[in-house]
């Protein structure tokens, strides 16, 4: 029931239609399915929590996460048929696309998600935040980022780049210990102007390709006339910009350590791999759907940008002290800078092989990244205390299963066995650069991977170092924290036997 | 016969698993033994079923998809060349196991030390076992998180230090060389191990195999180690433990050596045959660099650590094996082979007596041992002693025992280079691995005067050694009695491993 028939450019409709029925516009509900559940939870949950007791807030956690599997569950129907679209112009083309490369990253956004709030119920009550206004915004905030890979115009895209990041200020805000009001205020104002940044350049290629589909941009661009070149060209850069401020490549990336530490926990795992996610495949899509006449020129661009970036990252990442404070969010924050260096090489492949297949690496390594990169932090969530690197030290002792299930979570990201998934995830971004011919970038990333094995496999020690204090009764877990963390750990065993399941997209079609 | 290789691959591992288990520390260990063991029978009834009569064709073949997406196979096989480094790899494990039982290093404890044991072995069995290059890098990594944790956490001095060296120096080789393995893979179009070497290089671009062979050469020349890249070595053994420094000699190296007969000879022969005179020439100075360390720290007030001498050994003798390698030829690569064998037996041998010297002494320093005189084991603990002068002499190459054959042929094969490669190039290495051998002789007979001569009446750091023990006869034994066998029968091995290297080459 893929219905394809409306009409006359909604966005820019003329006020006198030859055929007003045809105004009314038939939608695929079952495309949108994902984004939409999300954002009806969250009005649900601003709703219900007008009417909850104080006592029984705890709810709404709960109704959340229910609203998450809910929206997940709405990806089955879509992944077992066809690609459905909706939203369509009568000139061909449609708004919204819910094809292999929307559906694995709604699959991540959403996942994400529902990991982040099983984070968070712990989180919630512990540092008394704010029950109502959190889910609402992290619901709306997973809802712009299940949107967004689904967009196939430059409007739907900024639209939902921003219904992403804009909850995401007030919820690094929410914890009101000073802190995170300055770190709200640092990364609202880096994103704003990127904002800012991004429009600019969209109003720009508008101007030049005379259209704001994706697919209509590359044919417009491939054939605008020569004294538009200069303004299409700057306007690519220009979002482009945008875009990399948001997956905080570098040098767009000085928010990201602020801001991670004086979010609350969750939000900053949150924020590395859905707020990052989002970035990406708005990247992804500008320049391989928009921007294809461009390949080698931003293949360039991208691969010194990925270079710079995983390099920079885990420098920073490398110099961290074990007795510094928050030192295990801001490795985890640097380590996150050095892990989009990495998802960008595909991007940069793509550009230079000019077709969209690289991108299935960057969609799986996303994928296998978001779920160790989120277990990691929730186990620094349930370790707590000052966050020092220092007082993970013996933590075998203490709680063997936790010790054991960060150590997995470390080695995925450093990609050494028994991490086997994350090694399979660094082996399909090394094919797309090798493929691609880009064999400098893959041997910058080489270098990279050493790097960061270093710091992952420093941490690692430490949790099997022979500790000074005496051993304490270990704290209970909260029940949901376990939760999270359980799903997260055997997802990433599971994916380790059988790394198919998740590096099927890398052969698969993606758009 | 497949499913006995598979089991031998998963019986380890399965292991390594139980000891999450909340068992006895004791018992854990006696696990280890136990599962080992049966590692260890594995092997022998692999070695037992396998063809002899067809060693270049690959027997106890299993080839199923596992992850189509990126075209790997769970492809696994054995031949006359990787067979006898299974049965090296689980007799030298079990004999670690067993060792370990009585003599657990100080550390934090018996289980986590099986558990990373029997991990270690399935990485390092799954080395010589896989057929397929993605599934030889993924084993290629397995048996680095072991390694680093047996180093850092069993180990003595500088442990942790010298154990970020030897994880970091192999990652790096190891990611280098998975590039060029991706680079062979996405111009030839598979991993397979069997394909691709049975096409020797046909479908690959001389630039493509300058630039794969590089790559991979680098990664391998890391583990193996060639001088100038060996610098992680002596470090590393001189903090492992005794088990580590055992597993990392007699087996870890061969991972190397293993990778480049396997991998780069057959696979990209053109990009090898540039390289060969270069790689020749860095095992020549490998050999004499080797023998010049030992030497300056065999020297009396050098306060030369018997382990680190013993690990500068190493690079000299892994010397002869690159150079039978870099001469190309079948009588070069089999010398490499049985070189590779002999010195897994040795120096595994090597290391466990002086593991207990050090244990017994509390120090390896060769001038706290020696004293004045020398430490006079063969008065104090005489059949230590003599064991350890039976090393000496087996590691020093002489005839009748393990260590002559391949060095013999290795040299042989450098005198006789492939044709193409640079005869009198060649000729100057063999002359220089023959100066080489003298060296070797003159550090080890040092080491046999002091520590095994002398006055057995002066004054000595500990007052009482104790002779072999029953533990130490056990694990030992196999080690002196393989020596000796493959020396005096030395086509045990070579008919095995010459049709396989043959069949390698495109000349049988």
């Amino acid at each position: 029931m893929t219905t394809t028939h409306d009409l006359g450019q909604p966005l820019m409709t003329p006020l006198a239609v030859a055929d007003p029925g045809g105004l009314i516009q038939s939608v695929d509900w079952v495309a949108i399915a994902p984004p939409l559940i999300a954002a009806l939870a969250a009005l649900a949950v601003l709703v219900a929590d007008l009417f909850l007791p104080e006592a029984r807030k705890r709810l709404l956690g709960w109704l959340s996460a229910a609203g998450l599997l809910a929206a997940l569950a709405a990806l089955l129907p879509l992944v077992l048929g066809d690609t459905r679209s909706t939203f369509c112009f009568t000139s061909g083309g449609c708004s919204y696309t819910a094809d292999h490369f929307a559906l694995a990253f709604q699959l991540l956004a959403l996942g994400g998600a529902l990991l982040t709030a099983l984070l968070s119920l712990h989180t919630v009550e512990d540092e008394k935040l704010p029950g109502g206004e959190y889910w609402f915004l992290l619901l709306s905030s997973a809802c712009g980022a299940a949107l967004l890979p689904a967009a196939r115009d430059l409007a739907t895209l900024v639209i939902a780049l921003e219904v992403a990041t804009l909850p995401a200020f007030a919820l690094v805000a929410l914890r009101r210990d000073g802190r995170g009001a300055e770190s709200a205020l640092k990364f609202f104002l880096s994103s704003v102007t990127a904002t800012a940044v991004m429009l600019l350049g969209v109003s720009f290629v508008y101007a030049a390709a005379g259209t704001i589909q994706l697919q209509g941009i590359a044919d417009g661009l491939a054939h605008a006339p020569a004294q538009l070149k200069p303004l299409a060209e700057a306007g690519a850069v220009l979002t482009l910009v945008g875009f990399a401020f948001k997956t905080a490549a570098v040098p767009f990336h000085f928010w990201v350590p602020d801001t991670y530490v004086g979010a609350p926990l969750p939000v900053a795992g949150y924020l590395s791999v859905v707020g990052k996610a989002a970035g990406l495949a708005g990247l992804a899509l500008v320049t391989t759907l928009a921007f294809r006449p461009y390949g080698h020129t931003w293949g360039l661009v991208l691969a010194v940008l990925a270079a710079l970036t995983m390099t920079v990252g885990n420098a920073a990442a490398l110099r961290q002290r074990a007795d510094t404070p928050y030192g295990a969010v801001r490795l985890l924050a640097w380590s996150s800078v050095g892990q989009a260096g990495y998802l960008l090489v595909p991007l940069a492949a793509a550009g230079y092989a000019g077709s969209a297949e690289p991108l299935g690496a960057t969609v799986a390594y996303a994928l296998i990244y978001g779920l160790v990169n989120l277990g990691a932090f929730g186990v620094v969530a349930l370790v707590g205390g000052s966050g020092r690197l220092e007082s993970f030290r013996g933590l075998a002792g203490r709680n063997r299963w936790a010790a054991f299930a960060l150590a997995f979570f470390l080695l995925c990201l450093a990609g050494l066995p028994p991490g086997v998934v994350g090694l399979f995830g660094k082996v399909v971004v090394f094919r797309s650069a090798v493929d691609a011919g880009l064999g400098w970038l893959a041997v910058v990333m080489a270098v990279n991977v050493v790097i960061a094995l270093a710091y992952y496999l420093k941490w690692t020690a430490l949790l099997f170092a022979p500790s000074a204090e005496q051993v304490v009764a270990p704290r209970r877990v909260p029940a949901s924290l376990a939760t999270a963390l359980g799903l997260a750990a055997s997802g990433a065993v599971v994916l380790s036997v059988a790394p198919q399941l998740v590096l099927q997209v890398v052969s698969g079609s993606l758009f | 016969m497949n499913a006995v290789l598979i089991a031998l691959l998963v019986l380890p591992l399965l292991g390594a698993a139980l000891m999450l288990a909340p068992i006895g520390e004791k018992q854990a260990l006696r696990l280890g033994t136990t599962v080992t063991g049966g590692t260890l029978l594995l092997a022998i009834a692999l070695a037992a079923g396998f063809d002899h009569d067809a060693p270049s064709r690959m027997q106890a073949v299993t080839d199923v998809s596992w992850i189509p997406a990126l075209d790997v196979r769970l492809h696994l096989g054995v031949d006359g060349i990787s067979l006898p480094l299974l049965v090296l790899t689980a007799l030298l494990t079990f004999l670690c196991a067993v060792y370990s039982v009585k003599k657990l290093p100080a550390g934090p404890g018996g289980r986590a030390f099986t558990g990373l044991l029997l991990l270690l072995e399935t990485g390092m069995l799954a080395t010589f076992a896989v057929l397929d290059l993605v599934l030889f890098f993924l084993a290629f990594e397995i048996v680095l998180i072991p390694m680093y944790f047996l180093i850092s956490r069993w180990g003595s001095g500088k442990k942790v230090a010298a154990a970020n060296r030897f994880i970091l120096y192999t990652l790096l080789g190891s990611a280098v060389m998975l590039l060029g393995f991706l680079l062979i893979g996405v111009k030839a179009g598979t991993f397979d191990m069997v394909k691709l070497a049975d096409a020797h290089g046909s479908g690959l671009s001389h630039t493509t195999q300058l630039i794969a062979a590089l790559a991979i050469l680098v990664g391998l020349a890391v583990k193996a180690p060639a001088w100038p890249l060996h610098s992680w070595l002596p470090d590393a053994h001189t903090a492992a433990p005794t088990a580590g420094s055992v597993l990392l000699a007699g087996v870890m190296l061969k991972m190397g050596t293993y990778g480049l007969v396997r991998v780069l000879l057959p696979i990209v022969p053109d990009g090898t045959a540039t390289y060969a005179p270069y790689l020749g020439a860095f095992a020549a100075v490998g050999i004499v660099y080797g023998s010049l360390a030992c030497l300056a720290l065999a020297r009396t007030g050098a306060k030369g650590d018997l382990k680190r001498l013993i690990a500068y050994s190493s690079v000299g003798h892994m010397g002869f094996v690159l150079l039978g390698i870099a001469s190309l030829t079948p009588t070069g690569v089999n010398g490499a082979l049985f070189a590779n064998i002999a010195h897994g037996l040795i120096t595994g041998l090597l290391f466990f007596v002086v593991g207990a010297v050090k244990d017994r002494y509390g120090t390896a320093d060769l001038d706290t041992l020696a004293g004045a005189t020398g430490a006079a084991l063969y008065g104090r603990a005489p059949r230590i002693g003599a064991l350890l002068a039976f090393a000496a002499v087996a590691s020093l190459g002489l005839p009748g025992l393990a260590g002559f054959w391949g060095e013999l042929l290795a040299m042989y094969g450098a005198f006789d280079p492939a044709a193409g490669l640079s005869r009198p190039a060649f000729v100057t290495y063999m002359v220089l691995a023959g100066l080489g051998t003298l060296l070797t002789a003159a550090y080890l007979l040092v080491v046999v005067r002091r520590v095994c001569m002398g006055d057995p009446k002066q004054p000595a750091p500990v007052a009482e050694v104790a002779d072999l023990q029953g533990y130490e006869a056990a694990s030992w034994t196999p080690l002196a009695a393989l020596t000796l066998v493959a020396g005096l029968w030395p086509a045990l091995l070579l008919g095995l491993s010459d049709p396989a290297v043959k069949h390698l080459l495109g000349s049988g």
